[in-house]
Parts: structure tokens; C-alpha cells; sequence
């Protein structure tokens, strides 16, 4: 379903060229969920970015790309592509239009893609991920933190998407939210047979989510594991392993162990 | 906890008044503090963070703070003059903020922050204030001490901040400190460094430790004792090491509800909120 090989993502020019990914590769089948694991700065998100193809005039991107039958030509995306390949972001209070509300939100991806019966859409958009009608003409700021999330993945469904990307979807929210949208996200993956590409820092949430993971630093991909692997904590590579130790809490001994990964 | 506590906290409310309304956010928290690390955890709004603010008398404008009692060693908090809270603040109390790009001044070094830090209250030469940055510096785990004292804030990284954030409020040598989500703008690895840090430091010299967080599993793992905070109130409160045989359903909620490493579930059971959560008399004994 989505093939990419040798995905290089280069920020500024000269002197102050960062190198944020390096030969990233990775090939996801319809229907897997797939999860990015590394600390800030490792580029996960970048590669996310980079296959959305919201990177032009951002960055300098090479390498190979390819969803189902489309191959990518480089920051280009079909108008098709972008009907089926959506995306929810981390922050629920900066990616929603505050002076847009809930219904003008969820109406413009169904306008921009030309579809038919939007009021019917929005409606049974809101309702999949449990908001009943009343919502859809409240704004962003009259509605809580897990809701406005649950209207970002709203947005996402309108279009009938086959990939959804999720940057950090939950970590913004309250456990207890997070828990709500973890089981809303799992649901419509049943539902809707859809492929998730997952990016997140906490490892406990992608073992859920995902089958297999890949953990990255400094824009390279260290070890590529199926979740099963993690659940035994038997990853091969010493990063993968510390940052496993790390996600068991406060531990005073094994913190003297911990190296530096440069 | 055998000799006297250091903070005592009876009955403690934080009531802002709003155009809506009266809204409690801190509603008759009481407890002890000794020479132990005590952890509140909540959910955003459960009145955790207002409660340390209250300890030091800095609730935001409009906000009205009452309690039975409000006590470091002896002095009591709630009417004690200007004079006496500012030298309480920092020299006996301090408060270790969340992110460190906001707490720090950005157009003064941080050697300079931390020598006022120090000769505010504990007047020496400059010269000795210097000596012990320098110290404090290297105490923190900070490899190169000159370089970061000469520095300015946004020229460290984020755990470096926060480790310049440990050494500004450990310098005055208090007895408490409060430290409000410390880590949870760092990444895990990098947050449990920090923490050993404070940790180490918190034992050699004795001191106090409020630690405010929303992560329930690293309040169990870094800390003694646990209150668990939900709507203003303290729900449960209990030793660290008990927290899986916790009782009140809202922390057995919070707990089940964490996606876990070791068990696939294909449902993560949800928090169902009770009202009577809210009603109920007081903490949990």
C-alpha cells in the first residue's frame, strides 16, 4: 500500500543545511497500522510530512515514494491522493480554524473534493466518532480538548480515505481521553479498513495501535521490529532497548546505565 | 515521616470568582509533607497544580485562598506579610516550573540567574557566588559548567534548561521544593536523567519533594506517597509501591485506562465519571 525507499528530507541551504531524514524506507500493506517511534527531533514526523507532500518550498525531498498504484512525483500529490491519504496533528487546539465552526470545518474537505450530500456527510461524520448533531455549529474553543481531537479525526473520515496519518493524535490529552480516542481510532480501523500510519513517542499507545514499528534517530531508521518483539522487550538494537527501560518509569539504576546516542 | 512535618496543609480551598460563577478549584485538601517525595497526581483541572501554587501564595489575581491551616515549620503561610513569604519563596520553598523556556529570563546568562538566585538569599561575595553556581552547575550533571554558565537560555537544550532550572531553585538550599510536571516537556530518556538528578540531590541533603504530575506510573516509580486529586478534592491517598492495589474507582480507572506494553486488550476500558466523586467528605483515610 505505501512503498517508500531511500526518503531524504534536507531543511535550509549551505551552512545551515539540516539533514532531518536519512535513506528512510519503509512499505506498509493495506490495512496494517504502522508506527514511527523516536525521541524529538528524529524526523518521524518529518517522514510523515514528507509523504503527505506538504514539504515543498519547506524542503529538499528525494528519494522514492509510492501509495497503491501511484508512484509520487516529489512534492506533488494528485487531487485523488489527496482524497485518499488524510491526516490528524498532534495540537486539537491549533489545527482546527478558530473563527470556523465545527460544520464549516468538517464541509470544506467534502467541498474541495467536489462531493456530493456534505450535510448528510458531516452529520454521520460527527456521529462515527461520537458527537451527536448539536456540535456542528459550535467553534473550536466551545468544545473540550478530546472533542475538538475527535472533530480532527472527523475532518480526516469526510473524504472516505483509505490512509490516515496521525501525528501524535494523543498526546495532548488527558489519559483518559487518550484512552476514548485510542478505542474511537481502533473502531474506525475495523469499520473502515483503514491503513494508519501512527507517529508517536510513546511506545505503550504504537504497541496498541500498531502490528510493527520503526524506531528512528537523528533521521535514520535504527531497528525495524514487529510489536510482538516489544511486548517480549526483546529489541535487538541498545537504543530501542533504552528507550523501552525508559517507558517502565523511574528506575535509579538503570538510569546510570543509559548512553548517549549521537 | 518521624520527625515533625515541614508542611502541613489543612482543609485547603482556591475559589475563583467568574461571570459564570464560583468555581472551586482547590475544595479541602489536606496533608503532610516531611522529608519525603510526595506525588499529586490528576487530570487536567483536578486542582493539583493550584494547590502548589496556593502553598506559596501564588495564586493568579482573583483567586481566593482559605485553609484551617497552612503551615511551613511553624510559620504560618496564609497571613505572613510580604516580607516574611518573600523570603520564604526560593530560600525555604521553591517551585521547579514545566518548561524551562518560559521560566528562565532570556536576555540575562545563566550563571547570572543563578547567582541572584543564590545572593538573594544568601548574601555573599560575588566571587563566592560564582564558586558555588559553578558547583551547582557541575551537580546537575552539566559537563561543562563555564560554557553553560556563560550562556543564554535558548542556547541549551531542553533537558539542559530544566537541569539549569534544578541548580537556580536548589541553590538557596531549601527545604521544599515543588516541582510542577518537570519533565513533561522532555523526552523520556532525557526526563528520567533529569530526575535522577533531582533525585539525588533531594537525598543528600534532605529536603522535601511536591511533585506535581499527570504521568500516574512515573509518580509511582519516582516517588513515597501519592495523592490522587480529582475535581479539587484529594480521592485517594496512598504509599507508591500500593498504588496497583489503589481503591477508589477513579484511580483504578485512571490506571486501567493507560494502553499497557505487556498485554494486547483490544478495548482500553473508559473512565466513567461518578458525581458523587465530587460530594463524598473529604480524602480517603
Amino acid at each position: 500500500m505505501i512503498d517508500i525507499r531511500n526518503l531524504n528530507v534536507v531543511f535550509g541551504h549551505g551552512g545551515n543545511a539540516h539533514h532531518a531524514v536519512r535513506d528512510f524506507s519503509m512499505r506498509i500493506e493495506a490495512g496494517q497500522s504502522y508506527g514511527l517511534v523516536g525521541e524529538s527531533g528524529s524526523g518521524k514526523t518529518t517522514v510523515l510530512r514528507a509523504l503527505a507532500g506538504i514539504l515543498e518550498r519547506v524542503a529538499r525531498v528525494s528519494g522514492e515514494m509510492s501509495v497503491g498504484q501511484e508512484s509520487l512525483q516529489g512534492q506533488q500529490r494528485s487531487r485523488d491522493f489527496r482524497r485518499r491519504v488524510q491526516m490528524v496533528f498532534q495540537d486539537p487546539y491549533g489545527s482546527l480554524h478558530p473563527r470556523h465552526t465545527v460544520d464549516t470545518i468538517l464541509g470544506e474537505p467534502a467541498r474541495v473534493h467536489r462531493l456530493d450530500r456534505i450535510e448528510q456527510r458531516v452529520v454521520q461524520a460527527l456521529e462515527e466518532v461520537g458527537l451527536d448533531a448539536s456540535f456542528r455549529f459550535r467553534y473550536p474553543h466551545q468544545i473540550s480538548g478530546g472533542q475538538r481531537q475527535r472533530v480532527s479525526v472527523a475532518r480526516a473520515l469526510i473524504t472516505e480515505p483509505e490512509i490516515v496519518l496521525l501525528d501524535e493524535p494523543t498526546s495532548a490529552l488527558d489519559v483518559s481521553v487518550q484512552a476514548e480516542v485510542l478505542n474511537l481510532l481502533m473502531r474506525l480501523k475495523r469499520d473502515h479498513g483503514l491503513t494508519y500510519v501512527l507517529v508517536s513517542h510513546n511506545l505503550a499507545v504504537v504497541a496498541h495501535v500498531c502490528e510493527a514499528l520503526s524506531v528512528m534517530q537523528n533521521g535514520s531508521v535504527v531497528e525495524t521490529l514487529g510489536v510482538q518483539q516489544l511486548r517480549d522487550h526483546s529489541p535487538q538494537m541498545p537504543y530501542t532497548r533504552q528507550l523501552l527501560t525508559a517507558s517502565f518509569g523511574y528506575d535509579r539504576a538503570a538510569i546510570d546505565a543509559f548512553e548517549e546516542f549521537a | 515521616m518521624t520527625d515533625s512535618p515541614l508542611l502541613r496543609v489543612e482543609d485547603l480551598h482556591v475559589r475563583y470568582n467568574t461571570p459564570t460563577g464560583i468555581v472551586n478549584a482547590v475544595s479541602g485538601v489536606s496533608f503532610e509533607l516531611g522529608r519525603e517525595k510526595l506525588g499529586i497526581v490528576g487530570e487536567s483541572g483536578s486542582g493539583k497544580s493550584q494547590t502548589g501554587r496556593a502553598i506559596l501564595g501564588l495564586t493568579a489575581t482573583g483567586g481566593q485562598v482559605s485553609a484551617r491551616r497552612l503551615e511551613f515549620d511553624g510559620t504560618d503561610l496564609l497571613n505572613a506579610d510580604t516580607r516574611t513569604m518573600r523570603r520564604i519563596r526560593g530560600g525555604c520553598i521553591s517551585m521547579i516550573m514545566q518548561d524551562p523556556k518560559y521560566s528562565l529570563n532570556p536576555v540575562m546568562t545563566i550563571g547570572a540567574q543563578i547567582e541572584e538566585a543564590f545572593l538573594v538569599h544568601r548574601p555573599s561575595s560575588k566571587a563566592e557566588a560564582r564558586q558555588r553556581t559553578l558547583d551547582m552547575l557541575s551537580a546537575v550533571k552539566i559537563r561543562a559548567p563555564e560554557r553553560v554558565y556563560r550562556a543564554y537560555p535558548h542556547e541549551v537544550s531542553g533537558g539542559m534548561g530544566q537541569r539549569v532550572m534544578i541548580a537556580m531553585m536548589m541553590i538557596p538550599e531549601p527545604d521544599i521544593i515543588i516541582a510542577d510536571e518537570p519533565t513533561s516537556a522532555l523526552d523520556v530518556t532525557v526526563q528520567l536523567q533529569v530526575l535522577a538528578v533531582l533525585d539525588d540531590m533531594l537525598s543528600d541533603r534532605g529536603m522535601g519533594l511536591i511533585f506535581i504530575s499527570h504521568d500516574l506510573n512515573l509518580v509511582a516509580s519516582f516517588c513515597d506517597r501519592i495523592l490522587v486529586m480529582y475535581g479539587g478534592k484529594v480521592v485517594e491517598e496512598c504509599a507508591a509501591t500500593d498504588l496497583e492495589q489503589a481503591t477508589h474507582p477513579y484511580t483504578r480507572g485512571l490506571l486501567n485506562c493507560l494502553p499497557s506494553l505487556d498485554g494486547k486488550r483490544d478495548e482500553l476500558p473508559i473512565l466513567r465519571r461518578d458525581p458523587s466523586w465530587l460530594t463524598d467528605a473529604g480524602p480517603v483515610e
